[in-house]
């Protein structure tokens, strides 16, 4: 527990609207390395707005990594340099006294910007409603034991649902593709006996409607699942693959 | 067909003709150079010779050849359309890019190294595969395609250019011989790393072996 | 209105194990093709508001949903770590429906109503199931069947988790049948939308204003009945274990628009949270209370023992808990365990640098019961202390691996070496909309579910009972009660939003905004909401006297008359503006912490998370005064932040009251 103040010099993508083109503005920030990195986006705006400035609109929550609305690039990566954590979770530590960051929004066709680091995800939204979710009315089920099922799928499952819908994963792909996404929720409900019934409607539901929204198409290059702050294996991209073909050739 | 529809409308559909396409050419590669490694004898071409001869008029082979080049097509026909959707994904591109932190460069570079090959292709497709099939170098035997090997060889150009072939053709594999096994569906905690290594090991020494055809021939370690 | 209210909380007649089952089979029903002519706005996408959106669209409703975020699978019920309690009894220790309500009447302290919490615990073991079927992914054991925890306050194992995220997949549950709807089109769906008032035509709620967050226009919505499923309000304290954006708004519009406020003084600290670590900290992190099942607490025995926590041997230390409540140890109600922790602290005994935490520490159990339950596994023979803790530690991570991973990336220690440091922070409200048992409010047709109503919890709310609460209400009650009001609305049609009192509500929240924005002062909204916090943590909090109450309400009205006067909020009316939303919310925390001080100052007695200093047993157990305060304290708004105090008398005929004891 330092008390060292840090001083940053911060780029920092500014842009209206969704319309306007946009461009990076500086700032310089004192930091402490105990801060997380929003905390120290809290300081730059409090400094903003006592200057008389437009503070910087980035969104974020509940600020324990759980939420997944947080999302910044930072010099070039996705919830910045830490392997499997948000933006709210990257500690001031990991950074130098000195330093220069760079902070984008994310950058997507289909994730468009609202305003500043702000952007627009209701495309994932939009693709689980097309069908990632089992199809049970409130009081259909039956005895929560009455389906028993193995631990290590039961464990898989949860990995693959662990999934917080940040959009890490597209913002991190050279393709800004959705797979690693769509490919959590498919494989985690693919896995289950519950989810196993509609399992081909499924999935060829939720990858239409992941191409209608514009994301690119996985070239396997690895870049989604490591830099996926809950760490989604890339098995799930081959599952959702497994499942698609297999759905397509009987005719789904 | 409109049952196939979804592989040329759907991505993933187009990234498992990819896939598919991808591991026939593969299964290709291994023949070809199974029949270049016969120049290892060193007995003047004469294995090779045969082999090539062989491979030049078994009706079989002829017919899949056809099979080959429309293979082929389709796999760059999809690599490009798919390079030009997956750069349209984002059009507003990042100022700051740290793929390295991520993944591997070549793993990012298929439509480079894919176009390299392709370039590639076309230089290596009219030096031998045209003389070989529409001229009668085999056939009427008044020069092998050893010996039309060993003219091309002996010029250092050529060399350097299928060298550099080589390498692109590494790298590609590098990453697509796996890739196409994801692409497929086939990923599994046990199989998977068996599936990279063996990737690894057949990029690297299938490209070492297509390399050295050329560097030996231009060396004379060949006779 | 104010002489007119009658608090009628509508408790079915009957035997307590019959109510539900009757009212059930008694209430008015909609049929379904009326159903797809009444609009249901349902404002909040957490486990309340999701499950109670698809359900009501499943049934044939037409749903509107608003959340702020930007999708509704943010509400912060995702953060929810321990787990959800149901009384399955699949662990055969004895659970039942009766003990899972007489452990949360207790835990209450006796504040709570039977009938709802009765209601509470005959549907939780339903919830478990709807939850399977959906596919979330509980924890399970080898041969397949469901996994157990115990959790604070309980003797037998009735928390279903998944690892230290239950919420978050109970939640996804919710949003992925909330999203089928959207996808089938029985529910629009309004992100990041805020409610800003709601709307009464002729005593009934009939719709809402909302502000959309990124045009920045006002909207106006009808609907026949509007329900708040809109959380908690924790974050009046500033510092918080809530997500940022959670707020009181929607809940203190309805207020001002006349529902009452019921219990607001009542709200939770939990024990486990990671201590404050500097002036610019935005928020706190809760250490899940699972950890206390196999975390000891303790401070050292001696003031200033900066020792390395490692090297202090046991005769040094305090093992606190344990000593003062030997039948439940670190197993004892938040509110105990957070009040014990204050106590140590206040006394001098605290750790860490800035003296305000106490350790939460698992190696004993490392070494002890996993070390050594595994080594007798594998059949290691006389294993050394160092294999023990090795063995320890890799059960450790299995179960609480995330949890560990987050204390590190916080603090920076890496909790498997040392000992967390904890110390209490705000949580949970159990305050909130004064409901009766349709969980509709005073105002008909408009309802509160899940925390924004005071309902189920009574003084203290025991762990994986929130979760429990939310989708009790979502799935299970409002479907059915909502049929009680509705199936007289049968003849109302969909009204038009240009009537006077859609015009007049939105000019008034236009106004407030326009009112923010003009003031243009010197001082943020930020710096406004971190003094608020600083008054009500000290004066309002863990422990509260008259005399601090009296200033604490001093102090935040002038705070808000500053607010008023100083505040600099910047940016436009009719853009996406961030500092606008957190001004209007900041505002009505002003207003609802009075609220807060002025009913913890009337309740002349201690109970659950609140404690009267002047109200304790001599060995500082919380002291209640069942004679004169077994009421719900329902609050009316009047003109000029006054209000007047309601009473809902609390009747218990099945469970005999009792002091709490845990010792």
């Amino acid at each position: 527990m330092s008390n060292s103040n840090m001083n940053l010099k911060l780029k920092v993508w500014r842009q209206q609207n969704a319309n306007d083109t946009g461009h990076f503005e500086d700032y310089r920030v004192q930091a402490s390395p105990d801060m997380s990195f929003l905390e120290m986006f809290d300081v730059l705006n409090e400094q903003l707005i006592t200057e008389g400035k437009d503070p910087v609109a980035f969104d974020h929550d509940c600020r324990e990594g759980i939420c997944g609305m947080c999302s910044m690039v930072i010099n070039g990566r996705p919830h910045g340099p830490k392997h499997g954590v948000t933006t709210c979770q990257l500690h001031m530590r990991s950074f130098s006294d000195g330093d220069t960051i760079v902070v984008e929004p994310w950058r997507s066709n289909a994730f468009p910007v609202i305003r500043d680091l702000s952007v627009n995800r209701s495309s994932f939204d939009r693709i689980i409603a097309a069908g990632g979710y089992v199809s049970v009315n409130t009081g259909n089920a039956v005895d929560a034991n009455a389906t028993l099922i193995p631990k290590e799928i039961a464990d898989e499952a949860f990995e693959a649902a662990t999934c917080i819908g940040c959009g890490a994963c597209v913002s991190a792909c050279k393709n800004a593709s959705a797979m690693l996404f769509v490919g959590a929720k498919v494989t985690q409900l693919a896995l289950l006996p519950q989810g196993r019934a509609e399992a081909s409607k499924r999935v060829v539901a939720m990858v239409n409607q992941m191409d209608a929204e514009g994301f690119g198409a996985c070239t396997n290059t690895g870049a989604c699942s490591a830099e996926c702050p809950k760490q989604i294996p890339l098995s799930v991209i081959a599952t959702l693959n497994r499942e698609y073909i297999k759905a397509k050739l009987k005719g789904y | 067909m409109k049952l196939f529809s979804f592989l040329f409308t759907s991505t993933i559909g187009r990234k498992w003709l990819m896939g598919l396409t991808g591991l026939f050419l593969i299964s290709f590669l291994l023949v070809h150079c199974s029949v270049n490694a016969c120049i290892f004898f060193n007995d003047e071409g004469e294995t090779f010779n045969m082999a090539a001869e062989f491979m030049g008029t078994n009706w079989i082979i002829r017919s899949m050849e056809f099979v080959l080049f429309g293979g082929l097509l389709l796999h760059i026909f999809q690599g490009l359309y798919l390079w030009k959707f997956n750069a349209d994904a984002r059009k507003k591109r990042y100022s700051v890019n740290a793929g390295s932190a991520n993944s591997t460069w070549y793993s990012r570079s298929m439509g480079i190294l894919g176009t390299l090959l392709l370039l590639f292709l076309v230089v290596h497709l009219k030096d031998f595969w045209l003389t070989s099939r529409f001229t009668d170098v085999i056939t009427s035997g008044e020069k092998t395609l050893f010996q039309e090997m060993k003219e091309v060889f002996a010029n250092p150009l050529p060399v350097v250019i299928y060298v550099l072939g080589c390498i692109s053709l590494c790298y590609h594999l590098l990453h697509g011989f796996q890739s196409a096994f994801q692409t497929l569906g086939i990923n599994h905690k046990s199989y998977t790393p068996i599936i990279q290594s063996t990737g690894r090991l057949f990029s690297i020494v299938v490209s070492l072996l297509f390399a050295a055809m050329p560097v030996a021939m231009h060396l004379d370690w060949i006779q | 209105m104010s002489k007119n209210i009658k608090l009628d909380s509508k408790i079915p007649a009957g035997e307590l194990s019959q109510k539900w089952t009757q009212y059930r089979s008694s209430v008015p029903l909609v049929n379904p093709a009326n159903k797809r002519n009444l609009e249901i706005i349902v404002v909040g996408t957490g486990l309340a508001g999701s499950s109670a959106a698809a359900t009501l669209a499943e049934m044939g409703y037409k749903v509107k949903a608003f959340c702020f975020q930007d999708t509704p699978r943010r509400a912060h019920s995702i953060a929810a770590q321990g787990g959800i309690n149901a009384a399955k009894n699949y662990q055969n220790d004895g659970d039942s429906v009766y003990r899972l309500f007489y452990d949360t009447i207790k835990g209450g302290d006796y504040r709570a109503r039977e009938a709802n919490v009765h209601r509470l615990a005959e549907v939780s073991t339903s919830i478990i199931d709807q939850c399977v079927a959906q596919g979330v992914p509980f924890a399970r054991e080898y041969g397949g069947t469901l996994s157990n925890r115990s959790f604070g306050g309980t003797q037998v194992q009735r928390t279903f988790y998944a690892a230290g995220q239950t919420g978050q997949q109970l939640l996804l549950g919710a949003y992925q049948a909330l999203e089928r709807q959207v996808g089938l089109g029985n529910v629009k769906m309004y992100s990041r939308h805020e409610m800003l008032d709601v709307v009464v035509i002729d005593g009934k709620a009939r719709g809402l204003i909302a502000r959309n967050l990124i045009t920045g226009e006002l909207e106006r919505h009808f609907g026949h009945a509007v329900l708040l499923c809109t959380g908690g309000y924790g974050n009046v304290f500033y510092l918080s274990t809530n997500a940022m954006g959670s707020n009181v708004t929607a809940g203190w519009k309805a207020h001002k628009a006349g529902a009452l406020f019921g219990n607001p003084c009542f709200t939770q600290i939990h024990p486990t949270c990671i201590p404050v670590s500097g002036h610019y900290q935005s928020k706190l992190t809760l250490m899940s209370e699972s950890l206390r099942n196999d975390g000891r607490i303790w401070v050292p025995k001696n003031k200033d023992d900066n020792r390395n926590p490692n090297d202090i041997p046991e005769e040094d230390r305090d093992y606190y808990l344990e000593r003062r409540y030997p039948a439940f140890g670190n197993l004892v109600p938040r509110d105990v365990a957070s009040r014990a922790a204050k106590e140590r602290c206040d006394a001098g005994y605290g750790v860490g640098v800035s003296k305000m935490a106490v350790y939460l520490d698992f190696r004993y159990n490392m070494i002890n019961k996993y070390g050594r339950v595994e080594a007798s596994r594998l059949n290691i023979e006389n294993p050394d202390e160092a294999t023990l803790l090795q063995l320890g530690k890799e059960v450790a991570k299995e179960k609480y691996g995330n949890l560990f991973n987050m204390y590190k990336q916080i603090t920076d220690e890496d909790p498997y070496e040392v000992p967390m440091r904890i110390y209490p922070a705000v949580h949970y409200t159990m305050g909130g909309l004064w409901v009766n048992y349709e969980l509709m409010t005073n105002i008909p047709g408009l309802y509160a579910l899940g925390e924004a109503n005071f309902s189920d919890h009574g003084a203290n709310r025991l762990g994986a009972s929130a979760l429990m609460q939310g989708l009790a209400d979502g799935y299970f009650v409002i479907p059915y009660t909502i049929g009680s009001y509705l199936s007289n609305e049968i003849r109302t049609k969909s009204m038009s939003t240009d009537s006077d009192e859609f015009v007049a509500a939105e000019k008034k929240v236009r106004e407030q905004l326009e009112c923010l924005l003009s003031i243009n002062g010197k001082q943020t909204v930020e710096s406004f909401h971190r003094r608020l916090g600083l008054i009500m943590w000290d004066k309002c909090g863990m422990s509260r006297s008259a005399e601090g109450l009296k200033q604490a309400i001093a102090e935040i009205r002038a705070l808000r008359a500053e607010f008023w006067k100083d505040v600099r909020v910047p940016g436009t009316m009719d853009s996406f503006n961030p500092e606008l939303e957190k001004a209007g919310r900041v505002a009505d925390f002003l207003e609802l912490g009075e609220l807060m001080c002025l009913d913890a100052l009337e309740r002349n007695e201690s109970c659950g998370g609140h404690f009267r200093e002047e109200y304790q047993t001599e060995e500082g157990e919380a002291k209640r005064d069942d004679e004169n305060y077994m009421f719900v304290s329902a609050w009316e708004c009047k003109e000029g932040n006054a209000w007047e105090l309601h009473k809902e008398p609390l009747e218990y005929e099945n469970i005999k009251i009792a002091q709490r004891s845990y010792k």
